[in-house]
C-alpha cells in the first residue's frame, strides 16, 4: 500500500464522513445498493439523516425503521416486483418509531437533480408533471416559461448530498472506478456529492484500470475514501459477481411487517454483528454459492497502441 | 403442466396485452403484469421487438422472467445498457418509445392514474409507491397501454391523487399543454378491453371477456360507461400463448 492510498474500512468512512444531519445518497437501481454502508451507519446510530434515493428499496426501508432518518428524498416507494416498504409506510403513515418528512419527485426528477448537481446548474428542464398533481404536493417542483418558444417546462433544483457510498464491480487504491451493468444514477450521484466513498468488491492495480478507461465511471479525483467489501451489496447484487437475492427480497415482506419483527431481524443481523465479514458468515456459503451467476463474457477489444 | 386447466381472467388480461403489442418495435416495459405480457409478446409473436426498462436496458432478451425492472438477467445479452439519464433523455424524451405500458391503484375515465396516495396526500389512509417513471413516461411515450384488474377500488370517478396525465379532462387537453404523446390508447383488464377513440378522449367499452356482459362491467366502474356500437368478445388464448405463460414466463402461477 502506498503512501497515497485511499483504502479505509467501512467502520473509519461511517466515522470520517456521515455526520447527524448529513444529507446521504445511497444510489444504485437495483443493483450495486450498498447494504454494508447502510448496516454501518445504522450500527454507528447516526441520526437525523436526510436520505436521497430514487427507489428507497429495502436499504432505507431498514435505515427508516432503525430510526436514523428525518426526511426521504423519493421517487418510487415500493419492495421491486414484491409490494409494499412496510417500515416507510409505518413512518410515514403513523411515525413509528418517528415521524418521516418526505418530498417526492418522478424518477427523471430525481436524475435531473443529480445531473444539475454534478454539472452545478442552477435547475434542470424535464418534460414530466405536466399535468400532475405532483407540483402541487411539492413546491419545489416549477414550471418557467421557454425563452426561446412556446409553452413552459418543468423544472427540477439541483441535488448536491453531503456525502454518498457508490457501491462497483473495482477500483484502484485512488478510487479510479470500472462499473458495469446497470449504471443506474451511480455517475450522476457521485460527481454532485460533496465527499464520495466508492465500496468495491475487488481492489485492483492502477494498470488494470489504465487498459480499460471506457469502464471508468468515476475518477479517483472525485474520491475520498475506497472502501474494499466483498459481497457490501447483498441482498442487491453486482452484476457478474452475485446474483439478486430475490428470497430475501420476498421474506423482508413477512420480517417487515411490524416494528417488533423488524427489530428483531436488525438486532439479529446488524447491531449483534461487528463488520460485514461477520454477516458474510452468518450468511453462510450456500447462500453466496446460490447467488453465483455462470459465465457470460464480452471479448475483449484493441484499444491500440500509440507510440 | 396441466393444458386443460381453465383460462383464469389474469391470463386473458396478459394475452390481451401481448397482442396488442404487436406491430411496436420498441416497449417501455415496467414491474408486474407488463413485465410478463411484454416478455410474452417477444417470444411469441414479436421477437424483434426491443423492451425498454427504465433501469436504463434497451433491449432487453432475458433468459428468465425478471422479478424486477432491475434484474441482472436484463443486462446480460441485451442491445445496450445506458445510465438512467441517457434513458429518460434519450430515448424517452427523445421520442423513441412506440408504446409504453402502465398500471396503477386508480384509474378515472380518461385514463388518469394514480399511484401516489389512498385518501389525502399529506396524511394518507394508504402510501403507495408513487411515479417512479410513469408521470414522465405517460407525457412522453407514444402510445400508453394500462394493464389492471377491473375493480370499483380501482376504476373511480375522481382520483385521490394524479400521479401520472392520461387525456386530463378529455378533448384536446393533452396537446394543448404540449405534450409529445397521444397518451392513453387502450386499458387492458381482465373483464374487459378500452379504448378511447372517440372525440372526447373517454373511455370506452369496446371487448367484454368470456362471461361479461355490458352490465356486469358496469357494476365495477365506478362512472356510466361508454359502450362502442359494435362490442366483440376478447379473443381466447392460444395453447401456445398459455404454454410460454405456464411454462417459461411464470411456472409458479404467481400471476394466474
Amino acid at each position: 500500500m502506498t503512501a497515497t492510498s485511499k483504502l479505509i474500512t467501512m467502520r473509519e468512512a461511517v466515522e470520517q464522513y456521515v455526520e447527524d444531519g448529513s444529507t446521504l445518497a445511497i444510489e444504485g437501481f437495483t443493483a450495486f445498493i450498498c447494504f454494508a454502508a447502510a448496516h454501518e451507519i445504522i450500527r454507528q446510530r447516526k441520526r437525523d439523516l436526510v436520505l436521497c434515493r430514487l427507489t428507497p428499496d429495502l436499504i432505507y426501508d431498514q435505515m427508516i425503521a432503525a430510526g436514523v432518518a428525518a426526511k426521504l428524498v423519493f421517487s418510487y416507494l415500493g419492495n421491486p416486483g414484491v409490494g409494499s416498504l412496510h417500515c416507510i409506510r409505518r413512518a410515514v403513515e403513523k411515525g413509528i418509531p418517528r415521524p418521516l418528512e418526505i418530498e417526492e419527485y418522478s424518477h427523471f426528477g430525481m436524475v435531473g437533480r443529480y445531473t444539475a448537481g454534478a454539472a452545478d446548474l442552477p435547475f434542470f428542464p424535464l418534460r414530466s408533471y405536466l399535468g400532475s398533481d405532483m407540483p402541487a404536493a411539492n413546491d419545489r417542483i416549477q414550471f418557467v416559461d421557454n425563452p426561446y418558444g412556446e409553452g413552459q417546462i418543468a423544472v427540477v433544483p439541483p441535488l448536491k448530498p453531503d456525502i454518498t457510498f457508490v457501491h462497483a464491480q473495482r477500483a484502484d487504491i485512488h478510487g479510479n472506478t470500472h462499473l458495469w451493468g446497470l449504471l443506474g444514477t451511480q455517475k450522476e450521484v457521485a460527481f454532485a456529492s460533496k465527499k464520495v466513498v466508492v465500496v468495491v468488491e475487488e481492489i485492483v492495480d492502477e494498470d488494470m484500470i489504465r487498459r480499460d478507461p471506457n469502464r471508468t465511471l468515476i475518477p479517483g479525483l472525485i474520491v475520498d475514501a475506497v472502501v474494499h467489501e466483498p459481497y457490501g451489496a447483498h441482498p442487491s447484487y453486482v452484476q457478474g459477481y452475485y446474483d439478486r437475492d430475490n428470497d430475501f427480497y420476498l421474506k423482508w415482506d413477512e420480517w417487515s411487517r411490524d416494528q417488533e419483527t423488524t427489530e428483531a431481524w436488525l438486532e439479529e443481523w446488524v447491531y449483534a454483528l461487528p463488520d460485514r465479514a461477520a454477516y458474510l458468515d452468518k450468511l453462510g456459503r450456500e447462500t453466496l454459492e446460490r447467488l453465483a451467476p455462470g459465465r457470460f463474457e464480452a471479448d475483449p477489444i484493441n484499444y491500440g497502441r500509440y507510440g | 403442466m396441466d393444458d386443460t386447466q381453465k383460462i383464469t381472467p389474469s391470463e386473458l388480461m396478459i394475452i390481451t396485452a401481448s397482442r396488442a403489442l404487436q406491430g411496436n418495435r420498441t416497449v417501455f416495459v415496467g414491474v408486474g403484469l407488463p413485465n410478463i405480457a411484454c416478455n410474452l409478446a417477444r417470444r411469441s409473436h414479436s421477437p424483434e421487438m426491443e423492451l425498454v426498462y427504465e433501469s436504463g436496458v434497451f433491449g432487453a432478451q432475458p433468459a428468465r422472467l425478471p422479478l424486477s425492472i432491475g434484474d441482472p438477467t436484463l443486462v446480460s445479452g441485451a442491445t445496450s445498457v445506458v445510465s438512467m439519464a441517457d434513458l429518460f433523455m434519450l430515448y424517452l424524451q427523445g421520442g423513441l418509445i412506440d408504446v409504453a405500458l402502465l398500471g396503477g391503484a386508480q384509474i378515472d375515465r380518461f385514463g388518469n392514474l394514480n399511484t401516489t396516495v389512498i385518501g389525502d396526500y399529506q396524511s394518507p389512509r394508504t402510501r403507495l409507491p408513487g411515479s417512479g417513471g410513469a408521470c414522465e413516461i405517460a407525457i412522453n411515450a407514444k402510445r400508453i397501454f394500462m394493464i389492471m384488474r377491473l375493480s370499483k377500488r380501482a376504476f373511480v370517478p375522481k382520483l385521490d391523487f394524479l400521479t401520472s396525465p392520461g387525456h386530463l379532462d378529455g378533448g384536446d387537453a393533452r396537446q394543448r399543454l404540449g405534450m409529445p404523446g397521444y397518451g392513453p390508447d387502450q386499458v387492458i383488464t381482465d373483464k374487459a378491453l378500452f379504448t378511447f377513440d372517440n372525440p372526447e378522449r373517454e373511455m370506452m367499452l369496446v371487448e367484454l371477456a368470456p362471461g361479461e356482459t355490458v352490465e356486469s362491467v358496469q357494476a365495477v366502474v365506478g362512472w356510466p360507461i361508454r359502450v362502442a356500437d359494435e362490442l366483440r368478445e376478447m379473443t381466447p388464448p392460444t395453447a401456445e400463448e398459455l404454454a410460454i405463460i405456464r411454462e417459461q414466463l411464470d411456472p409458479q402461477g404467481l400471476y394466474r
